[in-house]
């Protein structure tokens, strides 16, 4: 019974957070409903058995990625988002598309093998949760290559970051 | 111990990915538009951990691991460009980045 | 008592709760007078002298004035983040000490160990995890002021804050290389054992250059001096919390000095040993330490109420010393003082730490924005990551010896 209710009441915090995120007008509430929906994804994580994910989670996206945003929202001064023609169509022709979008995908997903079928089979969600060993180990040895090429990815970003937002002398 | 089905986690991706897709149709904040981009990727997240939990493999929790590195260098990335596209153009408005060069 | 049958693990981590709440509360309260206390002494003052006998019931004091005084909110601030950052700032803070083991995981009540509120197998990972929650606190404060000190003290110090988190993180990582855990009960067990038979088996040992970078690179997490920038009074006002008043103030206030103690909590845990004795267990002698000292304080107090008290203050006092007495007597019962060791040491190793911290404070002076980013990017970043790699590749060489 209880993760059922840590389930709804995580997932109702993540959906009021997206809908916030898209609602709010200033670029900072925008920011904050979105480390909400972050906050609200760890714990399913956490529920889903994935401690390591959580942590990361929290730690990359909500305590260095969205802190970024709120500190170049800062820096920018972002003020009110400008109302423009176009936005007044998006709303009028995109609502209801987005909507039907949202519809399609649940639909489609919710008739899949995967949810009827392995979700009370063996590897059904239970109590038990993954290793945080067992996950290093695979990131350390099947998953070295990627791990390095993400490595340099890093790397190339960091420059590409620090020439962009270099004051030209 | 009751167990949620899988296919609440998927549905609830979906429509955190429907929402982040969303904000980036509508909004006309390029850092807005940036953080449904996130959002996006987090929704794709959350049916990947759900993935590596219903067949009970770990492939889906490295992607995961991945996907947020990959993130945080596409913040720093996109971030310097936004503060580049403010200095060019005293304007967050997507709708003023209409020009191929200035 | 069939509901706390049925349920031991709520009901002991409510009242864990609830205890280590009123610990760490007080705790705070007289952390600011002891911060005042030595603070003025290095600087040939008394400081706070004149509520209760030496200054003790200031906090009281202090608290009281913070809850009566007016709360003011400035018309221009966005008011729901106004109101929200305070609370962050202190939640995020007080979460934090839930996952600290204060002593041995083996003193159990109803088979749940006493001295720590959640005891996690990623602990350091997760208390990572709320401390880098901590810079929304800051940040939004200095936003939602609309006000231009705030702004900049915000700025500067969500700059700051994520910059020195890449070196407080990657200068605990070889720590965790030798320990090869993330859980805080392992990571001191590991600890245990003599050099020499009588020179602690600490981290700090191996890796003192991994402590200092840690103890540096703390201390401007919780923006503190020598890196108490976002609060500058000379440059700006007062920092992120210009416009905050009353017990909205206090609440950052005690948010800062929750984090100066998680900080130096951790510290104790990764690099002193935790709750471990620094002697070897064959000295009996030091069961009764902690008894012993209080009754010394307390004796020292019986001759400061006579000698030098006068009025109330003699009063209160021999309230001190009595509290002193009964404690050091209580702690030299042979079933208690067992009990007692690990709480004891944990909290000795803490209380020097935050001696350090108030000593750098009343001995540093301020650094430059500038010099502080040099600092933190050109040489406390590359210290730490060179700390790491050697560290990776003393701990490697046995088995790569072995295997040719």
């Amino acid at each position: 019974m209880i993760p059922f209710i840590v389930f709804f009441v995580c997932a109702l915090l993540a959906v009021a957070g997206a809908i916030m995120l898209i609602v709010a007008w200033e670029p900072i509430h925008s920011a904050l409903s979105l480390v909400l929906v972050m906050m609200a994804l760890a714990v399913l994580y956490l529920l889903l058995g994935a401690e390591f994910i959580a942590a990361v989670q929290i730690i990359v996206y909500a305590g260095a990625v969205m802190v970024l945003f709120v500190f170049v929202i800062m820096l920018l001064n972002a003020g009110t988002e400008e109302r423009t023609n176009w936005s007044k169509f998006a709303k009028i022709a995109g609502l209801p598309l987005a909507f039907f979008l949202l519809l399609a995908i649940a639909h489609f997903l919710s008739r899949t093998a995967i949810g009827s079928n392995i979700a009370n089979g063996p590897g059904a969600v239970s109590n038990a949760g993954v290793s945080t060993r067992a996950l290093s180990m695979a990131l350390f040895q099947q998953y070295l290559f990627p791990f390095e090429a993400t490595s340099i990815l890093i790397l190339i970003a960091l420059l590409g970051a620090l020439i962009l937002a270099r004051k030209d002398e | 111990m009751s167990v949620i089905p899988i296919s609440y986690y998927l549905v609830l991706s979906a429509i955190l990915f429907g929402l982040g897709m969303v904000g980036v149709v509508f909004k006309r904040n390029i850092i807005t538009i940036f953080m449904s981009i996130e959002l996006m990727l987090n929704a794709v997240n959350l049916a990947f951990v759900a993935f590596a939990r219903a067949h009970n493999q770990l492939d889906g929790l490295v992607f995961v691991f991945f996907v947020i590195v990959v993130a945080a260098a596409e913040a720093a990335v996109g971030l310097a460009i936004v503060i580049m596209i403010t200095q060019n153009r005293q304007s967050l408005n997507v709708e003023r980045v209409n020009l191929l060069k200035f | 008592m069939d509901f706390i049958n049925q349920h031991p693990v709520l009901v002991v981590s409510l009242v864990k709760i609830a205890v280590l709440l009123f610990v760490v509360m007080t705790g705070l309260a007289y952390l600011t007078w002891f911060e005042r206390k030595v603070v003025a002494h290095i600087q040939s003052r008394w400081g706070p002298y004149f509520v209760g006998a030496h200054g003790l019931l200031q906090p009281l004091a202090d608290g009281l004035k913070f809850l009566f005084k007016e709360d003011m909110t400035p018309p221009a601030s966005d008011k729901l983040v106004y109101i929200l950052a305070p609370f962050l700032a202190l939640a995020l803070a007080l979460t934090a000490i839930a996952l600290i083991p204060f002593g041995p995981p083996s003193v159990r009540v109803l088979g749940q160990p006493v001295f720590v509120v959640a005891n996690l197998d990623i602990g350091l990972l997760f208390l990572f995890a709320v401390t880098s929650m901590g810079v929304y606190g800051v940040a939004l404060a200095g936003w939602s002021s609309n006000s231009k000190y705030p702004l900049l003290g915000g700025l500067r110090s969500s700059a700051q804050m994520v910059s020195y988190e890449v070196s407080l993180t990657l200068s605990v990582v070889g720590v965790l290389l030798i320990a090869g855990t993330l859980n805080f009960n392992d990571i001191i067990s590991g600890q245990s054992g003599y050099y020499l038979g009588f020179i602690p088996r600490w981290h700090v040992i191996p890796q003192i250059i991994g402590f200092l970078c840690y103890i540096t690179a703390a201390i401007a997490e919780t923006n503190r001096i020598p890196f108490d920038l976002p609060e500058a009074e000379t440059e700006l006002v007062a920092g992120f919390h210009t416009e905050y008043s009353s017990f909205k103030f206090a609440m950052f206030f005690m948010a800062e000095y929750a984090n100066m103690i998680t900080v130096s909590c951790l510290a104790t845990i990764l690099f002193f040993g935790g709750w471990l004795s620094p002697f070897p267990d064959s000295w009996t002698w030091q069961l009764y330490l902690p008894g012993a000292g209080l009754i010394l304080l307390g004796i020292y107090c019986a001759y400061d109420t006579v000698v030098s008290m006068r009025g109330i203050a003699k009063i209160q006092f021999a309230v001190v010393t009595m509290l002193c007495l009964g404690g050091g007597a209580i702690s030299l019962i042979p079933q208690v003082a067992p009990i007692i060791q690990g709480p004891f040491w944990f909290t000795t190793k803490v209380i020097f730490f935050l001696f350090f911290y108030v000593w750098t404070r009343g001995t540093l002076p301020r650094f430059r924005y500038d010099q502080l980013m040099n600092f933190g990017w050109k040489l406390l970043l590359p210290v730490s990551l060179a700390n790491l790699v050697i560290t990776a590749f003393v701990l490697i060489l046995p088995s790569a010896a072995r295997h040719g």
